[in-house]
């Protein structure tokens, strides 16, 4: 049982296991394209940089935010938009902007006092759900993240008669309209952040008790850890990335409404984080990347099927994907890719064994059983 | 269930008596001040409660028993609403009858007085049984085979409420649409010296309780429902004593679903039929369930109860002097939820599983 304590299960790469061939491929692979996203705004059309790779940068995090707590805490929240929906909307209030409150603040203060007041909800909100488990605590987080949205709805005082419009943005971005590259760095920099801090905060010793609840809780209690906060506070560090999203999600279309986290963009991001793997922290970028893509192309592509199929008709696309990838790869896209590496390593012979338990390939979609 | 240490334990209890101390005052000062308004009121949030309950007896059925939280249940309802919309205006309405076919060229601004209570009882049945066909057709399909893996059942019924959703805003569009009621139904009646609407408080009420009745019959009562509750305790035992438990599952699924058709059709009356009320009725559903206790029809009925008042009270009573504080009445049905969680987390009538 100790791997499992150690996180093992289901980090994504073990450490201990030296490279072999089909990592190597996979590596190569993939260098390709991290190439190309470092040096994006040099390669690509200043459209597909905003409106594909920016976007799909931020939607990034905010799936990263769910990836964090159901891969390493097991708990698959539905409350991730609200709590971004309320990190966008202190920081539209704060700064200059129209409607809304309109403070006039410096808007990195405003950075600042968004990410706050989201964490603090996010205590608030863990406080009250961290007791419950499994489909019970989805249950609850989504209707928190309803919640937000009715809020933002009915009190106009925040969210203007249909959003805060012309959020003011800080110099260092200048105008994404006329230079989409100084807000894809922010966002780069933010995601390679909120990704290199979510492995880091794995390792910690609070990364390792919250692996540890995740998988025996019983025990853990047992051995005197309190259950409830560690699941608290991974629920604040998770409303905490969420923030980020929030806050990028603004700069990213200058203004926000209250449909801006609806029930739709709720699913959304969890759709994100299905494509790309529940359990996998780098699938909530390649799900983003796919979900961006998709929403912008499919437009073009999808044929008319009378009513039922059509450009119109992206939410039903998107739900067929869905239900698609649920029904066929819990593991998600980045689940098929591992599957490919197992067929190279199956096909040059590789009977070799393995140093540390790798990731499964098809994880179980519901929670690790008590 | 663990139990939290006993200082905490009693701290808790004695702020939520504080709180509900502080409410039924606040509603009393309120009350006082003028009688009519509060029976008005608390109309207002009773029947909003039955409507609640209907829906949210399906949605706590099916998880009762199935471990399955439908996603789509939100979904069924408005499908069920739209449904029986259709159906009234193209096959019941009085001189202009005529089929499906002409769905579109009927008017669809018609009075309330074009329908007679066939109008308006059939559509309602049949678009209720039609759900609890598709309740069936999605149980079959999608969530048979993984039976057990809760988190990929929600999952799947989310996608099938996103497409649903994006189908019915095709199908039907953007506005509002509501089911007419019959012309011989009175507008309102007199009760407690206030007039309140006939179809809220007779209709709406009297479903509810039928349905109460009826389910509390069912399954306190028949061999289905002994099948049930043991289900609900032991499904494996069940299914090891010979019993079909597959076929057990897709009635709980048709009664499930076929409720919350019958919620579309009650709420497409009282209410409105649009786009945002599939969100609307799953947040209450959820809400209710997570109050009362997932799988407990009594604890739906006390859920739905508390979320109709605490909603109807919260959008005329908060009001302090001068500022109103009607637009936050959001916040008093979170509370709501903080304070039932945070002295039962599996809510007032909830077993641990």
């Amino acid at each position: 049982m100790t791997h499992r304590l150690l996180g093992r299960k289901h980090s994504a790469r073990p450490s201990v296991r030296a490279l072999d061939r089909a990592d190597a491929i996979g590596w190569g692979i993939l260098a390709v394209p991290l190439l190309l996203i470092l040096f994006a705004p040099l390669v690509f059309s200043e459209f597909f940089v905003s409106v594909i790779l920016t976007k799909a940068l931020w939607l990034g995090i905010a799936a990263a935010s769910l990836i964090f707590l159901s891969s390493y805490a097991g708990m698959v929240s539905l409350g991730q938009v609200g709590l971004y929906g309320i990190a966008g909307f202190t920081m539209a209030n704060l700064v200059a902007a129209d409607d809304g409150v309109a403070a006039a603040w410096n808007p990195w203060l405003a950075v600042l006092a968004a990410l706050a007041v989201a964490t603090a909800i996010g205590l608030l909100f863990g406080a009250v759900s961290s007791r419950s488990q499994g489909i019970y605590f989805l249950m609850i987080t989504l209707a928190f993240g309803v919640m937000v949205y009715y809020f933002f709805s009915q009190v106009t005082e925040l969210s203007g008669f249909g959003g805060v419009n012309n959020v003011d943005l800080p110099n260092l971005i200048g105008d994404p309209g006329k230079d989409p590259a100084p807000l894809f760095y922010v966002a780069l920099v933010a995601s390679l952040g909120v990704f290199f801090g979510i492995r880091y905060l794995a390792r910690t010793p609070f990364g390792l008790a919250m692996q540890g609840l995740r998988d025996e809780p019983d025990r853990m209690r047992a051995l005197g850890f309190n259950v409830t906060l560690h699941r608290t506070l991974a629920f604040a560090a998770a409303a905490f990335i969420a923030a980020i999203a929030g806050v990028l999600s603004v700069w990213y279309n200058r203004r926000i409404s209250p449909g801006s986290v609806n029930l739709n963009q709720t699913i959304d991001v969890l759709v994100i984080a299905v494509i790309g793997g529940l359990y996998r922290l780098e699938g909530a970028w390649v799900g983003a990347l796919f979900y961006a893509l998709l929403d912008n192309y499919s437009r073009e592509y999808t044929p008319d099927i009378g009513n039922f199929l059509g450009p119109e008709r992206f939410n039903t696309l998107i739900g067929i994907v869905f239900l698609v990838i649920v029904l066929v790869s819990p593991g998600g896209l980045v689940g098929l890719w591992e599957r490919g590496k197992e067929r190279i390593r199956a096909a040059s012979g590789g009977s070799r064994s393995r140093a540390g338990p790798a990731a499964p390939d098809m994880p179980p979609v519901q929670e690790p059983v008590p | 269930m663990r139990l939290p240490a006993h200082g905490r334990h009693n701290l808790t209890r004695i702020l939520g008596g504080a709180a509900i101390c502080l409410v039924v005052g606040w509603l009393l000062v309120k009350g006082a001040d003028d009688t009519r308004q509060f029976t008005v009121v608390t109309l207002n949030g009773l029947t909003l409660a039955a409507l609640f309950f209907v829906v949210a007896s399906g949605f706590t059925l099916i998880f009762g028993l199935m471990r399955v939280v439908n996603m789509a249940h939100g979904s069924l309802y408005l499908l069920g609403g739209y449904i029986a919309f259709e159906l009234q205006k193209g096959s019941f309405q009085k001189g202009g009858g005529g089929g499906l076919e002409n769905l579109s060229i009927t008017s669809p601004t018609g009075g309330a007085g074009e329908y007679n209570v066939i109008g308006w009882i059939v559509p309602v049945l049949l678009a209720a049984l039609a759900i609890g066909l598709i309740g069936v057709l999605i149980q079959q399909l999608f969530l048979r085979w993984n039976q057990g893996q809760d988190l990929r059942q929600a999952l799947i019924t989310i996608a099938i409420s996103v497409i649903l959703a994006d189908q019915m805003l095709a199908e039907f569009g953007g506005i509002a649409k509501d089911i007419k009621t019959p012309e011989s139904w009175p507008e309102s009646v007199t009760i407690f010296g206030v007039q309140y609407g006939f179809f809220r408080l007779v209709i709406v009420t009297g479903a509810a309780l039928l349905v109460g009745v009826a389910l509390w019959w069912l399954i306190k009562r028949t061999r289905f429902g002994l099948i049930v509750r043991a289900g609900v305790d032991d499904r494996e035992m069940v299914s090891a004593l010979g019993i079909n438990i597959s076929l057990v599952f897709a009635a709980a699924f048709f009664v499930g679903a076929f409720l919350a058709g019958i919620g579309g059709g009650l709420g497409g009356t009282m209410v409105a039929l649009e786009p945002g009320e599939d969100t609307s009725f799953l947040l209450n559903s959820l809400i209710v369930v997570i109050i009362g206790g997932m799988g407990s029809l009594g604890g739906a009925a006390i859920g739905a109860l508390l979320l109709g008042l605490v909603d109807a009270y919260a959008d005329v009573y908060l009001v302090f002097g001068d500022t109103d504080l009607t637009n936050y009445s959001i916040l008093v049905t979170f509370i709501l939820l903080v304070v039932v969680l945070a002295v039962r987390p599996l809510g007032l009538f909830g077993r641990p599983a």
